[in-house]
This record gives structure tokens, sequence and C-alpha cells, in this order.
């Protein structure tokens, strides 16, 4: 196996990573905290929120995610004009557009995402015992003094390794962002096994082991966090 | 989900009746004001204009690109399913298997496989495969991905479905003299598919989704990629991207319910409930006061516990 594509500097390997874990990086922020609020809103005694969470929810999460990608590019920047960069005049117009689709990747990926995290949360909120919210009910806490300091953080502390599954799913998912032409893993691949066919095994497993190594870590510390953050009972 | 829904706030008064209807209409003119601001901004773009929509009332646009496309991301989906349960049941049962020689082969192929994303998978199947015979077949790379990684993860389903089944089965199997090949066919297996058939249904609309996949890279001519070549013939990419985003969400929506359908009627029977965490997986913990077991992603099974207690390994 020919692996010297490595050190050719036409194929930036480390690069492509770099942008995939960049990806997932500010995915799964903007992911958790548009999750934790359409899952607050799931649970609220506002019928029209709970409808509207349980609505977006059960949309957004039937749609393939290649789908919600390439409308993030083509719809929404391109014929509705959306821009999520500065274009300076007298720039290299590539600056401009590497910025713009990597934002849009990101959009795109937190509205999928976060509809994971919020069931996630949905089931974690399940298992804090009743007596929690009865306790706090009792002791005169609002919905929200309820919600944000009591169940809440109990059902996050439960769903640390759902969440971490969710992490590794999107760190996957990333590679969709290749369809709107973000320089990420799955980009460089087919580019180096159209140029260079006779290397497809080598670069097929370079490109394997960069996201086992991407993704094992991650279900490794999200299992040890997820013992440690338990809440004894 | 109403009783759930009480635990976290009392039945309401007067007063916080009042509030809630407050809050309601502020939350109601807040989205009537959203969805004003993105319709002004797709009329203002001449979406919404009659020629953009009317494409979808002509027989011809549905022949040749739509139905055609929806029927090649079904035939994908379909026999991916169908290549990906005998492969994910042996090696589900040889991850369970005595010989280390055996379980440990399988389990480092369903670990490698779930971990590796789909695409790049296709990717490599697609060149693959070109290399080999000499002619490219974009449905074989989608298929080939598509069974590798959903007869992982399926296999990991079976795997929990078969530690779900009571260990006195097992010993009552074996006190009768059944071999262990027999005792895996004619009593686990059987009983296993009981808490597996849900989960596998589920898987289903992993598989529709990702084969939207296909059109990104290997030329798979699916739903989302023939809506785009219908788009750009009829100019009138939102409209056409906005009526197979409505098809995917029906077709999956269906699936889902199939799938709750299957557990409701299934768990009636007793037993475990199996849940693909993670990213694609439906989940939906939301029964409460049910054993449930989470496959998590990557790695064994693990148990979520639930507001009873912990359901058993």
């Amino acid at each position: 196996m020919d692996f010297n594509f490595l050190s050719d500097p036409k194929y930036n390997v480390l690069g492509a990573f770099w942008m995939t874990v960049q990806l997932t990086f500010w995915s799964a922020i903007g992911s958790f905290v548009l999750g934790v609020i359409l899952a607050a809103m799931r649970v609220s005694p506002v019928p029209l929120m709970r409808g509207f969470a349980g609505g977006v929810v059960n949309v957004v999460r039937n749609i393939p995610l290649t789908l919600i990608i390439i409308m993030m590019s083509q719809v929404i920047a391109n014929q509705l004009g959306v821009r999520l960069a500065v274009r300076e005049a007298g720039v290299n117009p590539q600056a401009y557009l590497d910025t713009q689709n990597f934002r849009l990747a990101v959009v795109g990926f937190v509205i999928y995402t976060s509809t994971f995290v919020c069931e996630s949360i949905r089931s974690g909120i399940n298992t804090v015992p009743p007596g929690q919210a009865e306790a706090a009910r009792a002791i005169g806490l609002t919905f929200s003094q309820v919600l944000g300091i009591i169940v809440l953080p109990q059902a996050i502390r439960a769903v640390v390794a759902p969440l971490g599954s969710v992490l590794i799913a999107l760190t996957k998912n990333t590679t969709v962002a290749a369809a709107i032409g973000v320089a990420e893993a799955a980009a460089l691949m087919n580019a180096l096994v159209e140029n260079e066919p006779d290397k497809l095994t080598s670069v097929f497993l370079v490109i394997a082991v960069g996201f086992i190594v991407l993704t094992l870590p991650t279900g490794l510390v999200f299992g040890s966090l997820a013992k440690r953050a338990a809440v004894k009972r | 989900m109403s009783e759930r829904a009480t635990v976290l706030y009392d039945i309401p008064g007067p007063k916080a009746r009042r509030l809630n209807v407050i809050l309601s209409v502020l939350f109601a003119i807040v989205l009537v004001a959203l969805a004003w601001w993105v319709l002004s901004i797709v009329a203002a773009k001449n979406q919404l204009t009659a020629e953009k929509w009317s494409p979808f009332l002509q027989a011809e646009n549905w022949t040749t690109y739509l139905l055609p496309g929806l029927w090649n991301t079904l035939q994908a989906a379909a026999i991916s399913v169908l290549i990906a349960l005998p492969i994910g049941a042996l090696l589900g049962i040889a991850r369970l298997s005595d010989h280390q020689w055996v379980r440990w082969p399988a389990g480092i192929v369903v670990e490698f496989f779930r971990s590796i994303p789909v695409l790049i998978l296709m990717v490599f199947a697609f060149n693959l495969w070109f290399a080999i015979f000499s002619w490219s077949s974009p449905f074989a790379a989608v298929v080939i991905a598509l069974v590798l990684y959903n007869g992982s993860v399926l296999a990991e389903v079976v795997r929990a479905g078969i530690l779900a089944v009571p260990r006195g089965q097992t010993e009552a199997a074996s006190a009768i003299g059944l071999r262990k090949s027999q005792t895996m066919t004619i009593i686990l297996l059987p009983q296993a598919i009981t808490s597996m058939l849900p989960a596998v249904v589920s898987q289903l609309v992993v598989i529709v989704k990702d084969t939207a996949l296909g059109g990104i890279f290997v030329g798979y001519v699916e739903l989302r990629r023939a809506a785009g070549t219908s788009a750009s013939n009829y100019g009138n990419l939102l409209p056409t991207y906005v009526v197979i985003a409505v098809i995917y969400i029906l077709i999956n929506l269906a699936l889902g319910r199939l799938s709750t359908y299957l557990e409701r009627k299934l768990s009636s029977r007793g037993g475990t409930r199996i849940v693909i965490g993670g990213g694609d997986g439906q989940t939906d913990l939301l029964q409460a006061r049910q054993q449930v077991m989470v496959l998590e992603e990557p790695g064994s099974a693990t148990v979520m516990p639930t507001r009873d207690g912990y359901s058993p390994p």
C-alpha cells in the first residue's frame, strides 16, 4: 500500500480533519443550546409551545440531512440571498465562499442535530423521579424554576452518554458538508480517489482511521463522564 | 405525555390559566411574525408565484423526475435492509459466541463500520466496485455502504434482543438437552424478534434518509438528486425541495408510526424495549415505566436508567 499522498502538499489530510473538528465543535455547541430550548418548550405548560416544538422535532428529524444542507446552500443562500459572511470588495471571493459555506453547514447541522439533543434531554427528564418536581412545586417554585434548577440539571446528568452518541453521530454527519463544498475529510477523500485511483485502499484506511481517532475518544470520555455525572439514587 | 407534564407543574388554576393564555398569544404573535417575515422574503424573490408551483400539477414532472427518484430511494432502502438483516443477525449472534475467535472478529467488524461515516463507505464502495468490475454502479455503492453500516447497527440490535431474553430460557433449553445452535434458533431468536422489531423498523427511517447520501458523490439518482434535476429544468428550486421534504417526512412519519404500533402491540407481551441511541436513532423514551435498553454509539449495549430503577443488562 502506498501512503505517500500523506506528504503530498496538494492533499492536506490534517487540514481536512481540522475542518471536520471545527464543523463538529461549532455545531455541537449550537445544537446543545437549541436542543435544550426545544426540550424546555416541549415540556412547558403552554400548549402552543409544546405543539410547536413537537412539530419542529418531528418535521426536522425526518428530513434527510443531505437535503437540509443542500437547501441551506442552494435555497437559503443562493435563492433567498441570505448571507452569513461579509463579502469585501477586492478580496479573493473564495475566502468569502468558504466562510459562507462553513457557516451555512453549521446552521444546517445545528437545526438537524438539535432535534436529537431535544429528544435525548426529554428522555432524561423522564428519569428524574416525580418526587423531585413535586417537592420543588411544594416549596413554591415556578415552572421555569422547577425546570431550570431542579429537573433539567438532573435530566442532563442522566443523558450524558446518549448526548455523547449524538456528538459521535454529528462528527460522522459533518461529512455531508462536502455536498456544499466545505473542504472536510469526505471532500478530500473524494478528490484523492478521483486523482489517484490506485491508492483507493490506503486512502480509505487513512480517512477511516481518522474518524475512528475522532469518535473513539469521544465515546470513552463521555462514557466516563456519564459515570461520574450519574445521579446516585 | 400529559401525565408527565403534570408532574412538572400543577393543574393550572385561574391565574395560571390566564398566564398560559397570555403566553400562548404572545408566542402565537411571534410565530406569525416569523412566518410573515419568512414568507415576505420568499415572496420578494418571486418564489410564491403560480408558475413556480404549477410544475407539480404536470404529470410529466412526476413521471420523468420525482417518481423515478422516489422509486430509486425506496428500492435502495428496501434492498439494503433485506441484505443487512441477515448479515446483522449473523454478526450479532457471532458477537455472543462462546468462542473468542468468532467473537472478536465480529466485534471488530461491527465497531469499525459503525464508527465510519456512511458517505465515506459509499465513496469507497463506488471506487472499489469500479476497480474490480471496470464499470460503475452507483446503486451498488449505495447498497453496499448502507448494508455495511446498518448491518453493524442491526447486529447490535440483535445482540441486545438476544441478551434481553431471560436467562431461564437458555437454562431450560439446555435442561431439555437442546444444542447451542438449537437454543439460538428455536428458543432465543424467535423471542428476541419481539423486542427487536420496533428498533428494526425505526432503523428503516435512518436508511431512507441515508439513501440521499448517494446523490452527493457517487451519482445515484435518488429522490433528492432527481428533484435537483427537476428543479433546474423548471427553475423552481425552493418549491421542489419543499415538496420532496414533505415526501420524506410523510414516509418517515409512517415508518415511525409503524414502529410505535409494533412496540405497543408487542410490549403487551412484556419484555425489554430496545432503542438505538445517538444522533440518528429515533429515540423516544417518553413512555417510562418500561425496561429500556439503549444502544449507544459506538460500543456495547448500555442500559438506560428508567424511573423505576435500572433495567437488567
